[in-house]
């Protein structure tokens, strides 16, 4: 099997027995990424020098003897949005265009402390704002399933990436769906834990009260593999859950029988695509078979999420987005005074919908309006918590579709930037209330495009969703992966 | 001074805490630096960077907050105030608006005679701006050094109580002596450790109502504070009295044109759009770090003025030099206590004896760096100074030569007093034989004494200290030589 369809585990014991070494393994990927990432998009600067030089650490370490862990020499790719000291790192923005970190995020710190190799960074929609990842300052990102179609976003890069086997896995960040929605779109797995599981030092932030960095990969197992190096408390980040990281490995092959999964039923439900709800009862079905408790829940104010969330993420990006004026690093346009380089620069820095955004969180926050926008959505947030902390009184997990539907097409929703946000509307009740939750990859739709169900948990309850989604991805008969990418799928 | 106006003042007093490092971060705190060179990606507000709360910085809040009377909240909010200008890396401040850490409480303040207590409105956290230098280069430039940008203030606002430019002096001198005295501030005006704007308003004497005011900002010395503020009132009611209105705006303090001049008004003042800062969750404080923070509450020097006074037998005078800086307290308080000790003083005698030595010999051998000081002699030295003293063995006299010895070359008393020999000779028998030898030599004047020129006494005393090289006794001398001489006296 091609190691672009190898699971970390796969990969590690062939590393650890010495049959394929890390620069082996790194070079595969590079001459992947390019022959194939042109018509993708999928990254924007590869480090081959750097991720040659990671690799052969590895290999003199563990020739060394010196015990390794799974993620040692595993070719990784990492969102734009966070922080690679001495790598560009440009939230796919023109205002960051060229600017180095002098640090690393804590994440990217595990990893490589790991001995993952990091490969580059990926293309997204600029600073975290969209759903398709058309919304980048480069070039917008393909799915590999389907060129002419959108990877989703804003992770859109990390889960073509994956998709298209250019990395093993992917680090992407999930504020409002971010990492989930475009797993869904191009059929891989994707994580957004716990608010507050994983340190957000160094990810360059959107909305500070929903940012978390999740992995993407092929399967759960390689996802749990990357969690479960990256979370864990940091001091350096305020907002972080105060415990150790816990090894999510531990819960794969756990029985789900008895589970009791809540299966969503909203109103929101009518408006999905055929083949979305098709794949939905699927899920339940195997769910079933396997032995789990199936009950009807709702989530009474969840039709107020994307109101909320479109009121709170601006709200707080309007201020975190402040600091990008040129006057210590990024772009700067120059003019006669202080207020004219400002404007300038930030009028070329930013792409249209960040200035949206911004402009949106800035009036929800003024005075006379606070109250109304801000502090109100606040409260729905608490009512959506709430809901949660009802349903989960009488289920485990809770199942829904990831996504209205399949991925649509390149250029099909840019235009109404509405009708971009309710795409949204089934991930971002989680992210609202801080919650876990996985999109795994359960069918097809009619014209061969991925469909992803969300599996969503009470807090810190990420090791019990892995398990789930373990069990479901074993108990789907095969694989789908994005055809032309790989030897074994023509 | 009477006016035809009433000055309505409030003043803001932004006072930066005294600890090693920011309030969000790790970096040191300490002035002087070179440029850019105590920072790190939180406080420069780099992409990705995150602000973690400096517990002792909030413990210092505390104190100082307790040391004022105020009510500690047990979960206050850190809030962001948005505006864009260079010298904020994230062009916002983390502050706290709705919830502050610290409200009511109150400064007593002293003018004449007269003391009053002015009531404090609240007082809460916030990291100060960095530091903005101006007119670089071609003159065109300005260049902003981020070592100052992060240091946790704590931002005092007194309710508008005051009532004139004295009462305003007064405050900021006491308020700058209690947070000193408390260990949170160096009180460096010249450093900006200490600042603070004032909100000066004026109205018709009687009126209750409050009228626009103008914020002054720049005042960094207390020898303005009265006088920018005096102008101001004077400027405003000029104004009113004119048949204009006052503008509410921001004015600054010109030093050399002693007047105040308009920085920018109000009207473009801004919509910080304040919202509860995101990345730091509620700031928690519970009774045992309120009663931690209270066990570092010393006595203030209010007090501390009061039981000199009334226990250590100084004058007001002397209490408000020896409370001038917490050093000087200090070592006051050591003197005193070793010369009670050590001479079996009474207390008063003890403190009056250790003040007005103090204040004539040690002072100009204090030199005060913040809330150091190096003092030349130490406290034990001073003691067994003074005691030899008490003890007769050496005049006041002589103490000062001795003690311009100890100073130069750090010797101990009694070590100088024996190796220049200069005890004091008070036996009467050695002394009786100089007196008479000196009485025989001048018997002149001993004649014109014993005629009733009894001022001639300091002569007699004159010489027998010459020819005693100063060593003898002066008390004693006298009463010999008034036995000797004799006649009517």
């Amino acid at each position: 099997m091609s190691y672009a369809l190898q699971s970390v585990e796969a990969l590690a014991s062939q590393l650890s027995s010495f049959e394929l070494t890390a620069r082996q393994l790194t070079e595969y990927f590079l001459e992947r990424i390019e022959r194939l990432d042109g018509e993708l998009g999928a990254f924007l600067c590869v480090d081959r020098d750097g991720a040659i030089r990671q690799a052969d650490i590895v290999d003199s370490r563990r020739k060394a003897g010196e015990p390794l862990g799974l993620l040692a020499g595993i070719p990784v790719a990492v969102k734009d949005n966070i922080c690679t000291q001495g790598l560009a790192t440009t939230c796919a923005s023109q205002i960051l265009d060229g600017y180095i970190p002098p640090y690393d995020a804590t994440v990217v710190e595990r990893l490589r402390g790991a001995g993952a190799v990091i490969l580059g960074k990926l293309n997204m929609d600029e600073f975290a704002m969209g759903s398709s990842n058309e919304n980048s300052s480069y070039r917008s990102v393909a799915n590999p399933w389907n060129v002419e179609f959108s990877p989703g976003g804003s992770s859109g890069g990390a889960a073509a990436a994956v998709a298209a086997g250019l990395c093993v896995v992917a680090l992407g960040s999930d504020t409002g769906g971010s990492v989930r929605q475009p797993g869904s779109f191009c059929g891989v797995t994707a994580i957004k834990p716990t608010y507050g599981r994983v340190s957000r030092y160094g990810l360059v932030a959107f909305a500070s009260s929903l940012d978390q960095v999740g992995p993407l990969a092929k399967n759960v197992r390689d996802a749990a593999v990357v969690l479960k190096e990256i979370a864990g408390v940091d001091e350096r980040d305020a907002t972080c859950v105060q415990s150790a990281s816990e090894d999510y490995l531990a819960e794969f092959g756990v029985n789900v029988s008895g589970l009791r999964v809540g299966v969503l039923r909203t109103a929101l439900n009518e408006s999905c695509h055929p083949d979305m709800l098709r794949v939905f009862e699927e899920s339940q079905v195997r769910l079933q078979n396997l032995g789990c408790e199936l009950v009807d829940v709702e989530l009474p104010h969840l039709r107020y999420g994307v109101a909320a969330y479109y009121l709170v993420a601006p709200a707080e990006a309007s201020s975190n987005l402040a600091r990008f004026d040129g006057m210590r690093y990024g772009k700067r346009v120059a003019a006669d005074d202080l207020a004219e380089t400002y404007a300038r620069t930030r009028d070329e820095g930013f792409g249209a919908e960040v200035k949206r955004r911004i402009m949106l969180g800035t009036y929800a926050l003024s005075a006379g309006y606070y109250d109304a926008y801000y502090l109100k959505a606040q409260r729905v947030r608490t009512l959506i918590r709430q809901d949660y902390a009802r349903v989960f009184e009488r289920c485990d997990v809770v199942l829904s579709p990831t996504a209205p539907g399949p991925a649509f097409r390149l250029g099909a929703k840019i235009g109404d930037p509405l009708s971009m946000y309710v795409e949204d509307a089934f991930a971002l009740p989680p992210s609202l209330a801080g919650l876990p939750a996985i999109s795994t990859p359960a069918g097809l739709s009619s014209d061969g495009l991925p469909l992803g169900v969300q599996l969503t948990g009470p807090a810190l309850s990420e090791g019990r969703l892995i398990a789930t989604a373990d069990a479901l991805e074993h108990a789907r008969a095969a694989r789908d992966f994005a055809p032309g990418y790989f030897e074994e799928c023509p | 001074m009477t006016t035809a106006y009433e000055t309505v003042i409030g003043l803001e007093v932004h006072c930066q805490l005294l600890t090693k490092s920011k309030l969000f971060c790790g970096c040191p705190s300490s002035y002087g630096a070179e440029p850019n060179s105590q920072v790190c990606p939180v406080c420069l507000g780099l992409p990705g960077a995150l602000p973690v709360p400096n517990k002792r910085a909030v413990g210092m809040a505390i104190r100082a907050a307790l040391a004022l009377g105020c009510t500690v909240r047990e979960r206050s909010v850190f809030a962001r105030k948005n505006y864009f200008y260079p010298d904020m890396s994230t062009n916002y401040q983390i502050s706290q608006f709705e919830l502050p850490l610290n409200e009511g409480g109150g400064l007593e303040i002293e003018v004449g005679s007269r003391t009053r207590m002015i009531e404090i409105e609240r007082i809460h956290m916030e990291e100060d701006a960095a530091k903005n230098l101006h007119g670089i280069g071609s003159g065109t430039a300005t260049l902003v050094d981020f070592n100052r940008g992060g240091t946790p203030l704590i931002e005092i606002v007194g309710k508008p109580d005051l009532r004139s430019g004295e009462e305003a002096e007064s405050y900021l001198k006491r308020m700058r002596e209690l947070l000193m005295f408390c260990g949170v501030t160096d009180g460096n005006l010249e450093e900006g450790s200490f600042r603070c704007d004032a909100n000066v308003s004026v109205r018709p004497h009687g009126q209750s109502e409050l009228t626009t005011r103008a914020e002054l900002k720049n005042i960094n010395s207390f020898r303005f504070v009265r006088k920018a503020i005096e102008y101001e009132a004077a400027r405003q009611w000029a104004v009113v009295t004119s048949g204009g209105a006052v503008v509410q705006e921001t004015r600054t303090w010109l030093e050399g044109q002693e007047k105040t001049v308009s920085m920018r008004t109000k009207e473009e003042a801004m919509d910080y759009r304040y919202f509860p800062d995101p990345d730091l969750p509620p700031l928690v404080v519970d009774r045992e770090e309120i009663t931690a923070a209270a066990a570092d509450v010393p006595e203030l020097p209010v007090a501390k003025r009061a039981r000199y006074v009334a226990e250590l037998g100084l004058t007001s005078a002397d209490a408000v030099v020896m409370t001038g800086h917490p050093q000087t307290a200090a070592y006051f308080e050591e003197v005193c206590a070793g010369l009670i000790r050590v001479s079996d003083l009474a207390p008063s005698k003890a403190g009056k004896r250790a003040a007005n030595f103090i204040q004539t010999e040690i002072m100009r051998h204090i030199r005060v760096e913040g809330l150091n000081a190096e003092i030349a002699v130490s406290a034990n030295d001073v003691v067994a100074l003074l005691a030899l003293v008490v003890a007769s063995t050496i005049s006041g006299k002589q103490a000062k030569v001795v003690l311009a010895e100890m100073v130069e070359s750090g010797k101990g008393p009694q070590a100088i007093v024996d190796e220049k020999g200069l005890a004091q000779v008070s036996d009467s028998g050695e002394l009786l034989k100089i007196i008479e030898t000196v009485v025989a030599e001048f018997s002149s004047q001993a004649e014109s004494y014993r005629g009733g020129k009894t001022g001639l006494l300091g002569f007699f005393v004159g010489k027998v200290m010459q020819a005693t090289s100063g060593s003898a006794n002066p008390r004693v001398v006298n009463e010999l030589l008034r036995k000797t001489l004799g006649g009517d006296s």
